[in-house]
């Protein structure tokens, strides 16, 4: 029987042909833990007591809470540094980048690795080819501890895109209208495989936005095929072998679902439930106090470009907050070389150092009570920002670069 | 054996940070102090209104959005015993088994708040004593079982490497 690419890559981690809804043991390439739920994991692995399985299949990244706005933070980083120190595991400090940015960028991640971690949003790493999907801290303490960790091989929903992407849409446009096609529970404890012409045709930043958000429709997984494009990508980025895993042709999905996505308009979350969607047309002119570009969704270069085209030479509306995070440090410094962050600090904006900013809740623009915040994450959730007054709204670089210079929401199509 | 308590209801795609919000995480250092925010932005008073024993019980997609362990480990630590709901967000089902918490799939539209629950987790059945009612509970894998029978994965891993 044909396989899909999440049976592949389970069969080569288990050691056995597996298919979907078998309960299996696999092998772990690589585990990520950050200083959000890195304090917790280590209390739990120190209460096993059992020796470290590889360090060389762990890393932990600083980014949620960074710099430590308290002593109660810094002592939960604390730990997490004297750990990996103890250890000799990888740590990313802060100001290196957000991890989901940091392990494909850094060649961390290859096609067909298997790669769990303390968040979410694990899963974007879909976008490379692998499997990688968001866990708990006991379960990584398994993983700490064993090399292993036991799945449920998940049913693949195969949804393909077709069509050309108009101009001005983007793709965090994508991810939110397939959120309000399919809902916040439309994927859940299933893997998602894309597939169609769109999906060829978005740069590999573009990609990874894509397979970010699949964990707010509740998949496991959102994995893209890969291509010439991809491999290009990794070897500037590895001296690691890449083998693409394609899905069999006879392969068996649960759902095959097909949207052609050539008259897509931009899309909106709006409060306070991620799949809250609708055209970006039933909002123009809202009220906006902040905005936020950037985090694991939307802080790459390609999406700090895009801002800076639209704000190059103007001044962002008076009032309004307009926060930009790069996703790493490697992206800060490019985006210095190509003048995108004079553009942005000259049009009004904020520069905040490499990490997930507001989006954790806990500093770096918690806004004020009955605030609306434009921003380019993945959550809206009431209170997510720190505030369970405020009100978030999710949308592209594009809308929230185009918003900050009325402070209401705009149409960037109508802007470039 | 069964375990007798009260139920507080929720709706449909209840979140991680509903359970406990980001900004009360650096209280981590200390639980029972962290499990006092428990839906803290759903409603302030939420955790003075929790008995020892009580349900948590919600609708479609409980527990989605964030990995954070957090999330059932307040409920634990606040004297709730279970969690009941039509279907769970992936990640958090497994944090609750993995430290011991009884999350349980069943149609709970027929409950309501208030509703005196009594569950039997060997038997698979919840009677809700107030309607007189039974619901059956799905059947958890083999893999699940053993976890909560030895009170979640840290235990297990005591003994078992997973081999």
């Amino acid at each position: 029987m044909g396989q899909t690419i999440v049976e592949k890559i389970f069969s080569a981690h288990c050691g056995q042909e597996v298919q979907a809804n078998d309960l299996v043991m696999a092998n772990v390439d690589l585990v990520l833990g950050h200083d959000y739920n890195g304090a917790l994991t280590i209390d739990i692995f120190n209460e096993l007591n059992k020796p470290l399985c590889d360090k060389d299949k762990v890393i932990f990244v600083m980014d949620h809470v960074v710099p430590s706005p308290s002593e109660d933070y810094s002592r939960l980083q604390g730990k997490v540094r004297r750990f990996t120190a103890e250890h000799e595991i990888k740590l990313y400090e802060m100001g290196d980048g957000i991890c989901h940015q940091l392990l494909p960028q850094n060649g961390h991640i290859l096609p067909g690795d298997l790669i769990v971690g303390t968040d979410s949003h694990t899963c974007t790493y879909g976008a490379l080819n692998a499997f990688s999907t968001g866990v708990g801290s006991t379960d990584m303490v398994a993983v700490l501890a064993t090399g292993k960790l036991w799945f449920r091989v998940p049913e693949t929903v195969k949804i393909f895109l077709n069509g050309k992407l108009p101009e001005g849409v983007y793709a965090k446009d994508i991810i939110l209208y397939l959120l309000g096609q399919l809902s916040a529970k439309g994927a859940i404890y299933e893997a998602i495989e894309f597939s169609g012409p769109v999906i060829d045709n978005l740069e590999i930043d573009d990609r990874l936005t894509v397979s970010n958000m699949v964990v707010e429709m509740g998949a496991k997984a959102g994995i893209m095929p890969g291509d010439e494009k991809l491999i290009t990508w990794l070897k500037s980025r590895t001296d690691r072998e890449v083998n693409l895993v394609k899905p069999d042709e006879d392969a068996v999905y649960k759902k095959v679902m097909h949207f052609d996505l050539s008259n897509l308009v931009p899309q909106v979350a709006k409060p306070h439930n991620v799949d809250n969607v609708t055209d970006l047309a039933e909002v123009i002119g809202a009220k906006v106090n902040q905005g936020v570009l950037g985090t694991c969704t939307n802080g790459r270069i390609q999406d700090l470009r895009i801002a800076a085209e639209i704000l190059r030479g103007k001044t962002i509306a008076r009032g309004f907050r307009l926060l930009v995070i790069p996703a790493s440090r490697e992206i800060l410094i490019q985006a210095i070389h190509e003048g995108i962050i004079e553009d942005l600090l000259n049009a009004g904006a904020t520069v905040l150092p490499p990490g997930c900013g507001p989006c954790a809740g806990a500093h770096g623009g918690v806004p004020d009570d009955g605030e609306v915040v434009l921003s380019t994450a993945n959550r809206n959730f009431k209170g997510r920002m720190g505030n369970n007054q405020a009100f978030i709204y999710l949308a592209s670089p594009a809308v929230v670069a185009a918003s900050a210079l009325t402070g209401t929401v705009v149409d960037p199509r109508e802007v470039f | 054996m069964s375990m007798f308590g009260q139920v507080h209801k929720f709706g449909d795609d209840i979140n991680t940070d509903y359970i406990i919000a980001g900004k009360y995480r650096s209280l981590s250092g200390d639980m029972a102090k962290m499990a006092t925010k428990i839906f803290a932005d759903l409603d302030p008073d939420f955790y003075q209104k929790i008995q020892p024993g009580d349900f948590i019980v919600g609708g479609e997609n409980f527990g989605c959005g964030s990995s954070r362990e957090y999330a059932p480990r307040v409920i634990l630590e606040s004297g709730l015993k279970a969690v009941l709901a039509k279907s769970f967000a992936r990640i958090f089902y497994r944090n609750s088994i993995n430290i011991g918490l009884p999350v349980i799939i069943c149609n709970t539209d027929g409950i309501e708040a208030g509703d005196q629950l009594e569950i039997d987790l060997e038997l698979g059945v919840i009677r809700n004593l107030d309607k007189g009612t039974e619901e059956k509970i799905t059947p958890y894998p083999a893999i699940i079982n053993t976890i909560l029978s030895k009170g979640g994965l840290l235990e297990y891993l005591k003994s078992d490497n997973f081999s």
